[in-house]
């Protein structure tokens, strides 16, 4: 049993008791190394190939698919945010475009309404004219007409007034000839 | 009892799995421990989900990955990343024991010399053999630096192959007497306080300035804890890194 542990064991609480000779320092119990090397041979071994076959691959798998996850969720933002600044620079070529589009057609139609507002003036003041030319022609012939009813009252008048002042009745050409003269005079 | 600071270090047998040359093999408290530590990391590892972004208990088992994959670029480059899963091991085995054994009345697996130094050898050894494999005598230009005048050559070459092999030495002392020391010292300070606490009424207020040492100590032990294996860890990078580019 000298190589056992129960000596060993049983020696120490035997030292305690007596307080004869000194325990051995247990970390140098030689009969002790052999079960601890073969334990820590077992335990190393089988930690050692839980380690490497399941436990390194399974965390390092876990912590490399996120790292792919992580990148490809960074790729599709720096894609989508692409797209985004196209579409607002697309946005703003086509605002621009409108504005553009939109000042052509306001000129266009002032432009155009310009013209038909000189046009109708145009017509208008021709009207105009045509109305006042023919007025002028209607007052003309008016002063034609009241000037020869003005003669044949005058001879007339003045046959009247020849009449009562003679007592003759003068001959009407030689009155109708006095009027014109005094007409034209 | 109580007050011993060394029986925490006890190791006891659950059961005998059987002889190996008249050496008794058994089922221990440190076994359980072992055990435990990888059945910790493999729920740790393999239980939380494979969200998207990542639940609490996810993000632990990334930021582990996370961390030493870091440690390994940063250290022995693209080309180390083959050791990936060894340096995983090392790294979370350390740490997780190591934080179990700050929990009161458990064992701490690397407070035990032989489990610290099995692990510097593991490592020595895959430097050893990977380094002579992929550049094959070449790899004994890790002893031999560059631009070194040829008459004190033969002191660097003697000095580096002395580092050489006693590199297993430190890096497994260093661990196992940060968790040694630091476990002692925790318990030494914790059993003056249960010493003074039985003294009386007295006794109450002295035992405040232990307890509060013991206190700070156990937040400076979770420090070592994760601190011993982040060294652990990035020397067997250091040292791996030797193996894949060999030549300073």
């Amino acid at each position: 049993m000298a190589q056992g542990h129960g000596d060993a064991k049983g020696s120490t609480a035997h030292t305690e008791a007596d307080g004869g000779h000194k325990a051995p320092f247990p970390p140098f119990q030689q009969e002790t190394f052999a079960s601890q090397l073969v334990s820590l041979a077992i335990a190393f071994v089988a930690l050692y190939l839980i380690v490497s076959k399941i436990a390194l691959p399974r965390v390092g798998g876990v912590i490399e698919e996120r790292q792919k996850t992580v990148d490809g969720d960074l790729a599709a933002a720096q894609k989508l945010k692409g797209e985004a600044d196209d579409a607002l620079k697309a946005y703003e070529a086509e605002l621009a475009d409108a504005r553009a589009r939109a000042q052509a057609i306001g000129a266009e139609t002032r432009e155009k309404l310009n013209a038909q507002a000189e046009a109708e003036r145009k017509t208008l003041e021709e009207r105009l004219a045509a109305k006042l030319a023919d007025a002028e022609k209607t007052i003309a012939s008016t002063r034609t007409a009241a000037m020869g009813n003005v003669r044949n009252i005058a001879s007339d008048a003045a046959s009247a007034i020849v009449q009562q002042l003679a007592g003759v009745t003068p001959d009407s050409k030689a009155v109708d000839s006095a009027v014109d003269a005094s007409l034209k005079g | 009892m109580a007050a011993d600071p060394i029986h925490q270090f006890q190791i006891t047998k659950l059961f005998t799995i059987g002889h190996i040359g008249g050496q008794e093999i058994a089922f221990t408290n440190s076994s359980t421990y072992m055990f435990g530590t990888v059945a910790l990391i493999g729920i740790l590892m393999l239980l939380p989900g494979r969200q998207l972004v990542p639940s609490r208990f996810q993000s632990i088992a990334e930021l582990s990955y996370e961390f030493v994959a870091n440690m390994i670029r940063s250290t022995a480059g693209k080309e180390g990343l083959k050791f990936f899963p060894l340096v995983f091991s090392l790294f979370m085995f350390i740490a997780v024991s190591n934080l179990i054994g700050i929990i009161p009345y458990t064992f701490t697996v690397s407070s035990h010399l032989i489990v610290t130094v099995a692990l510097a050898l593991l490592v020595f050894f895959t430097v050893l053999i990977y380094g002579l494999a992929k550049n094959g005598l070449k790899f004994f230009k890790l002893f031999v630096p560059s631009g070194v005048p040829i008459y004190i050559l033969p002191l660097v070459v003697f000095i580096e192959v002395i580092s050489f092999f006693l590199k297993p030495v430190s890096h497994s002392v260093r661990l196992f007497a940060n968790m040694l020391a630091g476990h002692i010292a925790l318990k030494v300070f914790a059993s003056f306080v249960a010493m003074l606490g039985a003294v009386g009424v007295v006794g109450w207020f002295g035992a405040v300035l232990p307890l509060g040492l013991t206190i700070a100590l156990t937040a400076l032990e979770l420090l070592v804890a994760f601190l011993q294996a982040y060294v652990f860890a990035i020397l067997t990078c250091i040292y791996l890194n030797d193996a894949i580019h060999p030549g300073h």
